[in-house]
């Protein structure tokens, strides 16, 4: 991995070659080499630019198109409708719902796994014997598919299941509930699951981030009689910024489009009801599955105005700084 | 950019030393909590089902292997998996490639428009996926590829590409001008040095996104659930979901069958955690 070493080093604009001529200065071989490199440009880049427009640009356009009709999806849509589908979708409680508990997954991650990675990974920011199977195990939740933890802690929430035979022989039994039947419990409960298989990514990230700290600076703040506790305070948390506004933005993006956790681990009765429904659950229901198609666009839009402005506020005023590079086009 | 800030750095004149007690219990209840349920299912496999019922957090009394048998030999396990990996390696393949190609181009060209299509491209990064799932299968069903691999591979590959070319491209761009001279010098053409001196030498970076696509399509389910409802070419996500709804009574043949859809990403990241994290983190990072 040492020349993992070279991504350190000033990216794009200056150190990029120019294409220039080659060898000797004739002026033919130079058009004619000019003329390659366009050939190569245009070879090289086409294929990926098409299928990103074509997958990625395309349907969002189609989908602001499609949410400004009342459509089955069947033949092209005709019965144009302008606005209604938004308006009657934030005047569906269920929607209005789905939107609560984007909120309270997004500020529930952040306030959750937030102090307790950064507290473990403080406590674990040196190395040591077994730190390597350490940071594997941690690692395992986030590594598996969303679903198939869905599945997992479905099975080990049934009712009388392990989860609470466990509670019951620690003698607490009296926390037992109906995990995911309980309308009021079940995001409660939607949301310690997503704290246990993200909870390790933080740490993870945050303790490679801690490796970035130099120890001389904490040194010469010990020797300067710091206490532990001013020292993570003053030297270690203000270093860690970048790696903690990055897992922030990660972990908000996430949850505003979180889905397949969701979807398999709340049964559709109680999803339906507004309990455990999200912004994405919500649309699949509606327009895949209702087929109510130009409804479903609508709240895709929705979703993605909401995730577009919500990672640029984000940007704009939090992560500046760390990803100017990636978003502006300028290289650091 | 830090892909290596994962690698401790090498001061060679620390040893690595035991951690204080603390450290070690704090270390160890994380990881208990991260990694009991997981064992919890693997090992539930080994029961049977009125076992489990009587007792629900009880060890296998006797061990049975009946569960694994059957999923392995009576459920469409191998076919989902298969399913799984052509997906998870087209993407992979094609996000490399195409990023490859790309980033090359956008690091290493100079023309007219060139930091605007890099902008272009890096502005992939605030499209969710998610949000354009109904339109995407609109588009696929009007293209006839529902219930094909393409359904499913390209637009991954679509959505991949913006991170994989703010990631490559740094590395690229990286790449000493000297190289290049001395590359044009022995006769090689740009294209000759893409392929002989800056592919060798990005490889750490194309390992890291060709893992990150890889991982992201293995475990991907919303896409594979709407474009994919020919039950043959399921793939493991959609298969655990439809085995655990299809037996619900069958208690342990869906552990069992739960561990076995996690045993490959389980082997696959041990072998990559490294690029895993260092991606991810190095990714944001741009």
């Amino acid at each position: 991995m040492t020349s993992a070493n070279q991504i350190r080093m000033p990216a794009g604009g200056a150190s990029a070659s120019p294409a220039g001529p080659r060898r000797g200065g004739h002026d033919s071989a130079r058009r004619a080499d000019n003329r390659r490199k366009w050939y190569e440009i245009i070879g090289l880049t086409t294929p990926a630019v098409l299928i990103y427009v074509m997958f990625v640009l395309v349907p969002m356009g189609f989908a602001v198109y499609y949410s400004l009709f009342r459509w089955r999806g069947v033949g092209p849509p005709t019965e144009f409708v302008g606005l209604r589908n938004y308006t009657l979708a934030f005047q569906d409680p269920i929607f209005l719902d789905a939107l609560r508990n984007n909120a309270l997954i997004v500020f529930g991650s952040l306030l959750i796994q937030g102090p307790i990675a950064l507290g473990v990974a403080l406590l674990l920011n040196r190395r040591f014997r077994g730190r390597a199977v350490f940071r594997l195990l941690v690692f395992v939740p986030y590594v598996l598919a969303e679903v198939t933890v869905g599945i997992m802690w479905k099975l080990l929430l049934t009712g009388d299941g392990t989860v609470d035979a466990l509670l019951r022989s620690l003698g607490m039994g009296g926390l037992v509930q109906a995990w995911l039947a309980d309308l009021d419990v079940v995001i409660w409960t939607l949301l310690a699951i997503l704290t246990w298989k993200y909870v390790g990514f933080a740490i993870i990230l945050l303790l490679a981030g801690l490796s970035n700290v130099p120890d001389e600076l904490t040194e010469a703040a010990a020797i300067d009689g710091a206490s532990w506790w001013q020292i993570q305070r003053h030297v270690t948390i203000p270093l860690l910024g970048p790696t903690i506004r990055i897992w922030m933005f990660l972990s908000m993006i996430g949850s505003l489009q979180i889905f397949d956790m969701i979807w398999v681990t709340s049964v559709p009765a109680v999803r339906s009801l507004g309990a455990s429904a999200t912004m994405a659950t919500y649309m699949v229901d509606n327009g895949f599955f209702a087929r109510l198609w130009g409804y479903g666009n609508a709240v895709a839009v929705i979703l993605f105005v909401i995730s577009f402005v919500a990672a640029l506020l984000f940007q704009r005023f939090l992560l500046r700084r760390d990803i100017e590079g990636a978003i502006t086009g300028r290289a650091k | 950019m830090a892909v290596n800030s994962v690698l401790p750095p090498s001061t060679g004149r620390r040893q690595v030393s035991w951690g204080t007690p603390l450290t070690y219990a704090l270390a160890l209840a994380i990881a208990a909590v991260s990694i009991a349920p997981v064992i919890y299912v693997v090992i539930g496999g080994f029961r049977t089902t009125p076992q489990i019922v009587a007792d629900p957090a009880g060890l296998p009394d006797p061990f049975v292997w009946d569960n694994y048998a059957r999923v392995l030999t009576q459920s469409n396990f191998w076919q989902q998996a298969f399913n799984s990996a052509v997906i998870a390696l087209g993407t992979t393949l094609a996000v490399v490639v195409l990023g490859l190609a790309a980033a090359f181009v956008l690091a290493r060209y100079s023309f007219r428009g060139r930091e605007g299509l890099y902008t272009f491209f890096t502005l992939g990064l605030l499209f969710p996926a998610g949000a354009a799932i109904l339109p995407l299968y609109l588009m696929l069903r009007d293209l006839n590829l529902i219930n094909s691999y393409y359904a499913v591979i390209l637009p991954q590959v679509a959505f991949s590409l913006p991170l994989t070319i703010v990631i490559l491209r740094p590395f690229l761009s990286a790449i000493p001008r000297e190289l290049e001279d001395a590359a044009a010098i022995d006769g090689a053409s740009r294209l000759g040095f893409l392929w002989r001196v800056a592919m060798p030498l990005s490889r750490p970076a194309l390992v890291t996104v060709g893992v990150l696509a890889f991982v992201a399509s293995w475990n991907s389910f919303l896409l594979p659930l709407l474009v994919l409802s020919d039950v043959n070419l399921h793939t493991l996500p959609l298969g655990v979901q439809n085995f655990s709804s299809q037996y619900t009574t069958d208690t342990a043949g869906v552990l069992a069958f739960t561990s076995l859809a996690m045993l490959p990403a389980l082997l696959f990241f041990t072998l990559a955690e490294k690029q895993i994290v260092g991606g991810l983190q190095g990714a944001v990072k741009g």
